[in-house]
This record gives C-alpha cells, sequence and structure tokens, in this order.
C-alpha cells in the first residue's frame, strides 16, 4: 500500500454520505504559477496590486460573455439535491466540497456587488465583501473540483459547477493568481506542441520502437506513421500515449485497427496532443489557441479526416468545442463526423467484420468500465444520445468475455470521477485526489469482491494516470487499469499474423 | 376611498410594475448573454424537439430532481403544483364572467392550498433538519419559505376559518385591472394575505425565485446536442476568426 502523509479513507460497502467537518481541506491548495508559467498564456505574470478592482472587473466581463455564469449565479435555490453528490465532499467531508457551496465561494461576491438585495441586505441573502482571503478560498476550493460535472446532472436547473469553476480560475488567471501544473502545460503546448514537452524527434522514436515491438510480437509490420503528408487520417491522442503503461498499449491497439482496415493514417508533431488544458482554466482564447493546432496540422498534412485518441477531456473539446474553436472544418470528407473518435472508428470496423477479433486473448482478466466524465456527460459517440456509454461496452463485449457492470448510480451518466480531472492531476494535489477517488474506488471494490472483477478498462488519459496511480493508496494494484484499445489490440489477430504454433515451433527451434 | 384601499391599490399598481419590469429586465440580460460553447449536460437531445422534451419534463414533473433528492422533489413538487392549482383559482378574481378551465378547477384549488402549505412544512423542515442542507441556508431561504408558507396558511385562514367578502375582494381587483377603483374589506387576515403577496412579486425579480425563468435559459438543459453537425459560434468570439 502506498504511503500517505493523510488519513486514506476507508472503503465501504455501501455508499455512505459522510456529515461534514468544517475546513477538512482548507489547507489543500496547488503550487501557484510563476511568471513564466502566466505570462505565455497572455496572464499577468504575478498577483496584481490593485486585484480587488481586476477581480470584479474580469466577473463582469464574464457575466456579459457568459449566459451560463450569469444564469446559474441567479438560480439556485440551495435545495440541496447536490450536496451529496460530489466525489470530492464524498471523500473529503469538506462542506466546501459540496457543489452549491463550492459555487457559493463566487456567488457571494457576485450578490454583494453586482446584485440589488446584496448591496442592500448582504447578511440576509449571505452576500460578502471580497477580501485578499476569498481569494485564497477561490484558489483552495476551486482547484478541488475537476469539472466532471456530476452534480449538474441532478440540479433541478442544470447549474453546472464546472462552468462557475472555470470562470472562478479564469478570475483568477487575470489577475495573476494562477495554477501552476495548467499553465506550465498550457505554456508548453503553446511552445512544443504538446502538455509532456516531447519533441518531434523523441515522439518519432516512440513510435519506431513500438513498430519494432509489434513486429516481433506479431511479426506483421504494423506501422506508426509521424508527419505523414497525403495520408487520410490525422490521429490526435493524449501525449501520455507515447510514454506511459497503460497508455501506450492503447495506442498500440489504434495503430493495429488502422493497419486492419487497410487506411492511411498519420500522427503529426505539431499536433502532438489531444488534450487541451485551456478547458480547465476557463480560457476561451488558450483553449482556442490549442486547438487551431489540430486543424493546422489537418491542413498542412492533407488529411480527410480527423480521429481522436482515448482522452476524456480532449473529446470533450473536440466533440463540443472543435468545430466552434478552429472550425470550420468543410476541407474534410464530410463523409465522417469531424472529429471522430477512435472508438466510433473501431466499432465501425467491428460491426463491418474488419477485424479478426480472438476474444479469449483477454480471458485472464474479469473487466469492468469506467465511464470518464466528460465523455458521459459532456460529449457524445455515435448518432444517438447515450452513444457514449454504448460503444466502449459494444468495443470491449467484443474483444473480452468476461465483462461486470459497476453499481449503476455510479456508471454512465452518474459516473464519479476518477478524482483527478480537471487539472488536479499533480502531485501537489495528492490528498485530494485519493479521498476524491473513494466513491470509484468503492463501486470498483465492490464487483471485485462480488464479481471477481480483476480489472478496470478506461477510456481518459488522465483517468489511467489518476487510477494507476491511487488504487495502490487503497491496497489495489496499479496494473488493474487497461486501455480499451489494449484489450482490442490484444484480441486483434492481424492478417499475416505469427499464430501461436508459429512461435512453439521458432522457440523449439531456436532451442536445439 | 379609505385610505387602505388606495394604499393597497398603489402597491399592487408598484408589485406589479417591478414583478414585470424586473423579471423582463433580468430575462433580457440572460437572453442577451451569449453562450459561447455547446454545453448540454448529456445524455442529451439531439434535436430541438428534444430539447422542448427534456424542458417540458423538468419544468412539469422536476425530472432532474427526482433523480437527486427523492425528498426535497416530494415536498417541492407538491408545493410548486399547489401553488399552479391555487393561482390558476385565483384568477376567478381577475375575471367577469370566470372562464370554465377556472370554474372547473375551484374545488381542486382548494386541496392544492392544503398540498402548498404541506410542501412548504417539508421543505422547511428539511432546512432544519438535514445538516448539509442547513449548512448551505441562509437567512433569506428561510425568510422565502417563511413568507410563502404565511401566503398560504391565511389563505386557508380565510376559506376555513374568517371568512372575507370575496366579492369586494373581486371587485376591488376588477377595479386595480379598469383603473375604476373600488373599496377593499378591511379583515385583517386578508390584509396581512394581500400585503405579503404584494412583497413576494417585489422580492421575486432579486431573489432566488429567479430560478423559474433561469431553468428556460440553462444552456445546459436547452442546448440541441448538435455540435459536430453545426458550427455555434459566439459574437464576441467572431473577432478571433480574423
Amino acid at each position: 500500500m502506498a504511503k500517505a502523509d493523510f488519513e486514506v479513507p476507508e472503503l465501504k460497502e455501501y455508499p455512505e454520505v459522510p456529515m461534514y467537518v468544517e475546513g477538512a481541506m482548507a489547507k489543500s491548495s496547488p503550487f501557484v504559477a510563476k511568471p513564466d508559467h502566466n505570462t505565455p498564456l497572455g496572464f499577468p505574470g504575478e498577483l496584481v496590486d490593485d486585484w480587488h478592482a481586476k477581480t470584479l472587473e474580469a466577473m463582469g466581463d464574464l457575466l456579459g460573455k457568459y449566459r451560463s455564469f450569469q444564469v446559474y449565479l441567479d438560480s439556485c435555490v440551495k435545495c440541496g439535491a447536490c450536496t451529496d453528490k460530489c466525489h470530492y465532499y464524498l471523500g473529503t467531508k469538506d462542506p466546501k466540497n459540496m457543489p452549491v457551496a463550492r459555487q457559493d465561494l463566487l456567488r457571494k461576491v457576485y450578490r454583494r456587488y453586482f446584485t440589488f438585495a446584496g448591496k442592500y441586505f448582504p447578511k440576509l441573502v449571505g452576500a460578502e465583501d471580497l477580501t485578499r482571503e476569498t481569494l485564497d478560498d477561490w484558489y483552495s476550493y476551486f482547484h478541488q473540483c475537476s469539472q466532471c460535472r456530476r452534480c449538474s446532472v441532478f440540479c433541478p436547473y442544470g447549474i453546472d459547477t464546472a462552468e462557475i469553476s472555470m470562470a472562478a480560475r479564469e478570475i483568477l488567471d487575470r489577475i495573476g493568481y494562477g495554477q501552476k501544473y495548467c499553465n506550465e502545460i498550457i505554456a508548453k503546448v503553446h511552445k512544443i506542441g504538446n502538455n509532456l514537452g516531447l519533441p518531434g524527434p523523441a515522439i518519432l522514436d516512440t513510435l519506431e520502437g513500438l513498430e519494432e515491438d509489434v513486429f516481433d510480437e506479431t511479426g506483421v509490420e504494423v506501422k506508426y506513421p509521424l508527419d505523414v503528408k497525403g495520408a487520410d487520417i490525422l490521429l490526435v491522442t493524449p501525449s501520455a500515449d507515447f510514454f506511459a503503461e497503460p497508455h501506450v498499449d492503447g495506442l498500440i491497439g489504434y495503430g493495429k485497427v488502422f493497419h486492419e482496415c487497410g487506411v492511411s493514417w498519420t500522427l503529426s508533431t505539431h499536433a502532438s496532443e489531444a488534450g487541451n488544458f485551456g478547458m480547465f482554466i476557463g480560457s476561451y482564447e488558450n483553449m482556442r489557441r490549442v486547438s487551431m493546432r489540430v486543424r493546422e496540422a489537418a491542413l498542412e498534412l492533407g488529411v480527410k479526416r480527423i480521429v481522436f485518441g482515448e482522452c476524456g477531456h480532449a473529446w470533450r473539446v473536440a466533440y463540443s468545442f472543435l468545430n466552434t474553436l478552429a472550425g470550420p472544418f468543410d476541407f474534410l470528407d464530410p463523409n465522417y463526423p469531424v472529429p471522430q473518435h477512435i472508438l466510433e472508428f473501431t466499432w465501425d470496423a467491428i460491426q463491418q467484420g474488419k477485424l479478426n477479433l480472438d476474444k479469449s486473448a483477454n480471458d485472464e482478466m474479469v473487466l469492468t468500465f469506467h465511464d470518464s466524465c466528460n465523455v458521459a456527460r459532456a460529449s457524445r459517440m455515435g448518432d444517438k444520445p447515450g452513444g457514449q456509454f454504448e460503444i466502449p461496452r459494444n468495443v470491449i463485449k467484443a474483444v473480452c468475455n468476461n465483462y461486470v457492470d459497476m453499481d449503476p448510480d455510479t456508471t454512465r451518466e452518474r459516473t464519479f470521477c476518477c478524482g483527478g480531472g480537471g487539472g488536479l492531476l499533480t502531485d501537489d494535489l495528492m490528498e485530494i485526489r485519493v479521498k476524491g477517488a473513494k466513491p470509484r474506488m468503492e463501486a470498483l471494490n465492490n464487483v471485485m469482491q462480488e464479481q471477481g472483477v480483476t480489472h478496470m478498462a478506461a477510456i481518459c488519459a488522465i483517468c489511467k494516470s489518476q487510477f494507476t496511480k491511487v488504487l495502490p493508496y487503497y491496497g489495489m494494484d496499479m496494473d488493474q487499469i487497461v486501455s480499451v484499445h489494449q484489450l482490442v489490440s490484444n484480441a486483434i489477430v492481424l492478417t499475416g499474423q505469427n499464430s501461436d504454433d508459429d512461435e512453439d515451433q521458432a522457440e523449439a527451434e531456436g532451442a536445439d | 376611498m379609505s385610505f387602505l384601499t388606495i394604499a393597497y391599490a398603489l402597491l399592487f399598481y408598484f408589485a406589479t410594475a417591478i414583478l414585470v419590469i424586473g423579471l423582463a429586465r433580468k430575462m433580457i440580460i440572460f437572453y442577451r448573454a451569449p453562450a459561447p460553447l455547446k454545453i448540454p449536460t448529456t445524455p442529451a437531445p439531439t434535436t430541438q424537439t428534444g430539447v422542448v422534451m427534456r424542458l417540458f419534463r423538468e419544468v412539469v414533473f422536476f425530472e432532474s430532481l427526482f433523480k437527486g433528492a427523492k425528498w426535497t422533489w416530494l415536498f417541492g413538487w407538491l408545493f410548486h403544483f399547489g401553488l399552479f392549482l391555487v393561482t390558476l383559482r385565483h384568477l376567478r378574481y381577475f375575471q367577469d364572467p370566470v372562464w370554465l378551465p377556472i370554474e372547473l378547477i375551484q374545488p381542486f384549488g382548494i386541496y392544492a392550498g392544503f398540498a402548498m402549505v404541506a410542501g412548504l412544512v417539508g421543505l422547511i423542515g428539511r432546512r432544519i433538519l438535514v445538516d448539509r442542507v442547513r449548512y448551505i441556508s441562509a437567512p433569506s431561504d428561510f425568510f422565502m419559505l417563511g413568507l410563502l408558507l404565511l401566503i398560504g396558511f391565511s389563505g386557508l385562514m380565510m376559506k376555513f376559518v374568517s371568512h372575507t367578502d370575496i366579492v369586494a375582494v373581486k371587485s376591488f381587483f376588477l377595479g386595480l385591472m379598469t383603473f375604476s377603483w373600488s373599496e377593499l374589506p378591511t379583515d385583517v387576515v386578508l390584509l396581512v394575505h394581500l400585503f405579503l403577496v404584494a412583497l413576494l412579486m417585489i422580492i421575486f425579480p432579486i431573489s432566488k425565485l429567479l430560478h423559474a425563468p433561469g431553468l428556460f435559459f440553462s444552456p445546459t438543459r436547452n442546448q440541441v446536442d448538435n455540435p459536430r453537425e453545426q458550427r455555434h459560434l459566439a459574437e464576441w468570439a467572431r473577432k478571433f476568426e480574423q
């Protein structure tokens, strides 16, 4: 079990709503961004002297730009339906992690300066002055929100804490009080092209390594092309796929699927990242800049289609915002959705019988599936509502024999966040990450105990990274997290692939 | 014309003006604020008809609240549906002759008054008894429920305990509408009831009661899930296109 300098919550058989503990997570706040993280994003280097005026100015500006922000600040009736829905509240017991209370940190200031009732009767309506402490509270608690939108499912007015949290972070950024993790990463994307700061030669090297590995294993030359002009498909995938387990196994899987379908495809050094942290900080401008790379790469390489790899918030930005931010994409083939998710591609291929699948290759696993929040609650796959739930499950069931779903209260649109989304996947926030994972861990633990589940498949780079790190805190094994395309990769029998018999024979001959 | 009648007449003109102008102003603000990105909470309808159905279910059945909190849903729905019927029942004070549907609704409106009060008592109970809900409640949240409860209670009082001259009340309101005022009866319960209703109308546009129009403007609920098919560009974002 991983060592923790905080108490790791105990997993229960039945979910419990805890009694709140005031200030339980008040001390938790991430490292503050330094000037060289902030300025490349167009924000002041550090907290500006006139932060009071600038904060209110930024709030006023966003009220006029985002209907969601304005309507959600005005509409909450404090009914409490969201109070027991946030994984961070359930895991930390801090009442400010109840969605409504988190929103209220900002709503109190909105009331005080922007509403009649708050200006003249602040005590009555719970309005409060903007102080330096307010900023610190915002900084702490809006970085304890993974913007997973679970609360918005249950709110009678659809109030989405993610929208409030994004606005709060944008306000903080505009006064020079940004978060290091997100801003440093966005600066890297702007400068180098991906979140990890991998330069082109490193990516090329990785891909060549993958080609060799797949050839050694299968005897088939599967290509993992980079910057190939005139390819049909541009694949944009999170940079974690180039280097971390189990992500890279997913990338191997995409390549095998493309190979078997006989399509030409390529990755791009210019758009070597699907993730778009601009969304986490609520910055339209940064989100747009990051998105534009995909358009530029598509134009430069002259592709006909764009496909996104397994990444949750990347898929949200791709599905919901890419056309808006970087469109129109009228230069692409109109016969395919723009963009397409790799799972949509693979499911189409499976339905058309293009893949030769041996389900038994995954027989040593009993699988369950983690719906990633940005896919589940903020995007879609296929052409019907809820396709984002069905298509991944359909693919998993097509490539393995043992599949079990977790508790319906914790899956599909009710899915619990992994605990590391929304720009929280940083070691300085380990406590909130571990505690926030509790509801998901409980549901997973239950199917492990009762149904013999051994592995959980995920389709988001953040989920995969978060779980591999957090599972050991709960006494589980980091290898229990797998990519969906890792499963596909295991099951695919490539045309001309060495059979197991061949291998045995080769080994036997080698031994002679 | 008594001072009281003049005072109440002016009060109701004022309250109506505040309600209408205040609500219109806020709705214009909601309407004008652009929604630059598609953010429906999925699984979301992919057609405009689907969106209308989704909002209908939210408005009439409180669908999301039902998923979220059963007790709050029960009390909240009882209260709102009760208030809805009671309001319809009260339309008879503003019509001469009274429309048939309003006439047919009269007996139900009485039960609805009890449902409304029961729902409000439940909601207040939750605010006091559930620690999480108590934590998030501001004084105004209790005040609002108390105000509505007193309105319901005083209304039931007039029906079952201390009758008022409803014919005179009706001619007072018809008079207000046609600017030919007539005397208002001076029953204390009636005066309290009417004063609280006027207060509610005045508070409406500056309070959380804005959730009523807010729901219709909520992008997570009112947007069509079709961002791949249709480009969705806000006016302020167009300047980046150059």
